[in-house]
């Protein structure tokens, strides 16, 4: 069984990013970039599929400029079999999920995957759609923000978190599966991993040469800072935090 | 003024209350017919008739349809969407997963979790982890979107007279099917609706001494919330997970307990009106957003608040 699975470079979740005064965006330069963390997830589990023996191939995607390279060879050590990077200019318009979905939908066409990881949410757009969008364009059905995931006789069985708790779904294969944070602790790449991924086969295709309609259908008019709190106060003791909460703030 | 269909979040008996600030977002928009997709969810349907402006009720009631999967669900909508000039749902587990397909179905960009409506075409989301605001605008002909409860009111439960009339639907593909589900029963408020939160984090140290923060929600008739360090020991519930990509929450009061304060945290609750941390640690980020900050042994102090509220 082959398995895709969709990797975004992202601004490390752990940079606090800087808006741009003039609402124009938000600074990314010189910020260290990462693989989004619930892709790194979703890779896991299709190692871990691939040592259990039920996948025989994984192969990472990622669409954007040339700084993607670095996140696909992050994810072939540890443990992409083959990287494939659609690459567009740095300076366009940042694709959004329909796009990217279309785009993995056309790749998915043409490698035939049993099954799509992906993550559950990009960490700098928080759009939290890619995977729910592939699963439509695709026709197939879709198993989101996962906490396990189960592969035999041709389903899968996924637990999701969803806001009362936990329910239990069977798909059947091909699917769309998309990971929360508890699904599994994502391994780091060793060095003789890092090593061997060098050789590792790496394709590389234009945006343009697959011919998908990415253009924009939303404007962002600005970008702001979110209003600042005001400074707060401490409070010396426990009568002191009950008396502010009575009198001052008035919410007991 | 535009026209927009509000997915209803159900249980088949009960109405999801996040419901209610999705159709006071709608209302900005335009008229507000509402879809309840489910099965035997009359009880539903007539909460829905009274929800004050609501103007028609759509139903869709069926077996397929029970437990609301995406693959069900979403082409009902998409075959109600040419009426439509916008198709809205909260911003729920059950909004985020089916919204999208829908979004995808019809071609169009779906807006997420959005916080204000600038006009028909123009909104406001959150990117980031909350660290910035995007004011976007939509060139696709019908907007498809999420709705973030906290930055809405509620509608009224009462005022309202709807007509009631079901919609055909096909079957559902067989693609998915249902199981099970694991519901964490709980007697307090619901946390995203809850007007007083009281959250802990790693820094309670177990599941056991969770009961510290039991005793003072129920003096304050708070709901339960934890950060995701605490989800991922055990100490609890993956549901009660607050921030980026867990819930969403802005009560009245927010009482962080043993909470560092990651950005991740803060982007979901730090629109919380007054913000109370209590952490042994001076530097704690939790303490910048802070209203009141109480640097103390969360073991010490939590009695002491318990029995100062009983009094
Ligand atoms: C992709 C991604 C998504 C994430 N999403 C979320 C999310 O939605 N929500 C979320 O919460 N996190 C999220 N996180 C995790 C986040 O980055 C932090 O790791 C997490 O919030 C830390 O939880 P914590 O504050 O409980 O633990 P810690 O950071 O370990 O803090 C524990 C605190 O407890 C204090 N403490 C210890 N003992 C005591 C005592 N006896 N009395 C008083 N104080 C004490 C310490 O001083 C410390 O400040 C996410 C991370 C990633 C990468
Ligand atoms: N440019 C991209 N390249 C590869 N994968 C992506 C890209 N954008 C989104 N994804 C995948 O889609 C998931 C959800 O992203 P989003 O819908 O933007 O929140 C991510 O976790 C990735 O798995």
């Amino acid at each position: 069984m082959k398995v895709l699975v969709a990797v975004k470079r992202v601004v490390d979740f752990n940079v606090k990013i800087r808006v741009r005064s003039d609402g124009s965006g938000v600074d990314t330069s010189g910020v260290k970039m990462s693989m989004n963390p619930y892709d790194e997830i979703a890779l896991e589990e299709a190692v871990r599929l691939v040592e259990a023996g039920i996948a025989s191939e994984i192969i990472a995607v990622s669409i954007g400029p040339q700084g993607c390279k670095d996140t696909l060879r992050t994810a072939l050590a540890i443990g992409a079999s083959r990287a494939i990077h659609i690459v567009m200019d740095e300076m366009a318009n940042p694709l959004e999920p329909l796009s990217v979905a279309k785009v993995l939908k056309a790749i998915s066409e043409r490698e035939r995957p049993e099954l799509i990881l992906l993550g559950k949410q990009a960490i700098d757009d928080d759009a939290n759609q890619t995977a729910q969008m592939v699963a439509a364009l695709l026709g197939w059905g879709q198993g989101t923000f996962a906490s396990n995931l189960e592969i035999k006789d041709g389903t899968a069985t996924v637990v999701r978190e969803v806001d009362g708790g936990l329910e239990t779904l069977k798909l059947k294969l091909p699917c769309v599966i998309s990971t929360d944070l508890r699904l599994n602790e994502p391994r780091y790449a060793s060095l003789p991993n890092i090593m061997k991924a060098k050789r590792k086969p790496f394709e590389t295709i234009a945006l343009e040469d697959l011919g998908i309609d990415t253009r924009p259908r939303l404007t962002v008019l600005s970008t702001d800072e979110p209003d600042i709190r005001p400074v707060g106060k401490i409070v010396n003791s426990v009568q002191d935090l009950v008396h502010k909460l009575k009198t001052e703030a008035k919410v007991i | 003024m535009m026209r927009t269909l509000v997915l209803v979040d159900h249980d088949n008996q009960n109405l999801g209350l996040q419901t209610l600030n999705t159709i006071t977002c709608a209302k900005a928009l335009g008229t507000v017919d509402v879809l309840v997709a489910g099965e035997n969810c009359q009880d539903v349907v007539n909460a829905c008739a009274q929800i004050a402006d609501v103007q028609s009720v759509l139903v869709a009631d069926g077996p397929g349809l029970k437990q609301g999967l995406a693959e069900a669900v979403a082409p009902v909508l998409k075959s109600l969407a040419e009426n439509y000039d916008a198709l809205l749902a909260p911003a729920t587990s059950l909004g985020k997963n089916i919204m999208p397909r829908v979004a995808a179905m019809l071609d169009v960009q779906q807006l997420s979790d959005i916080l204000a409506v600038v006009n028909e075409n123009t909104f406001k989301r959150a990117v980031f982890a909350g660290n910035a605001i995007q004011t976007v605008q939509s060139s696709d002909p019908i907007k498809v979107i999420t709705v973030r409860s906290t930055a809405f009111f509620t509608a009224p439960m009462t005022g309202g007279h709807a007509d009631v009339k079901a919609v055909p639907f096909m079957a559902p593909p067989e693609l998915s099917k249902f199981i099970s589900t694991e519901r964490t029963v709980s007697s307090r408020p619901d946390l995203s609706s809850s007007t007083v939160v009281i959250s802990g984090g790693r820094g309670v140290g177990s599941k056991e001494n969770f009961a510290l923060l039991e005793k003072v929600a129920d003096h304050l008739g708070a709901a339960i919330g934890a950060s995701r360090a605490a989800v991922d020991a055990g100490f609890a519930p993956n549901d009660l997970q607050v921030g980026q990509t867990g819930k969403m929450v802005a009560p009245e009061l927010y009482i962080a307990v043993g909470i560092s304060g990651a950005i991740q945290h803060l982007a979901g609750m730090k629109d919380s009106r007054v913000i109370v941390a209590i952490n042994s640690d001076p530097d704690a980020p939790i303490f910048t957003i802070a209203d009141y900050g109480l640097v103390a042994d969360l073991f010490e102090v939590l009695p002491e608040l318990a029995a100062a509220l009983e009094e």
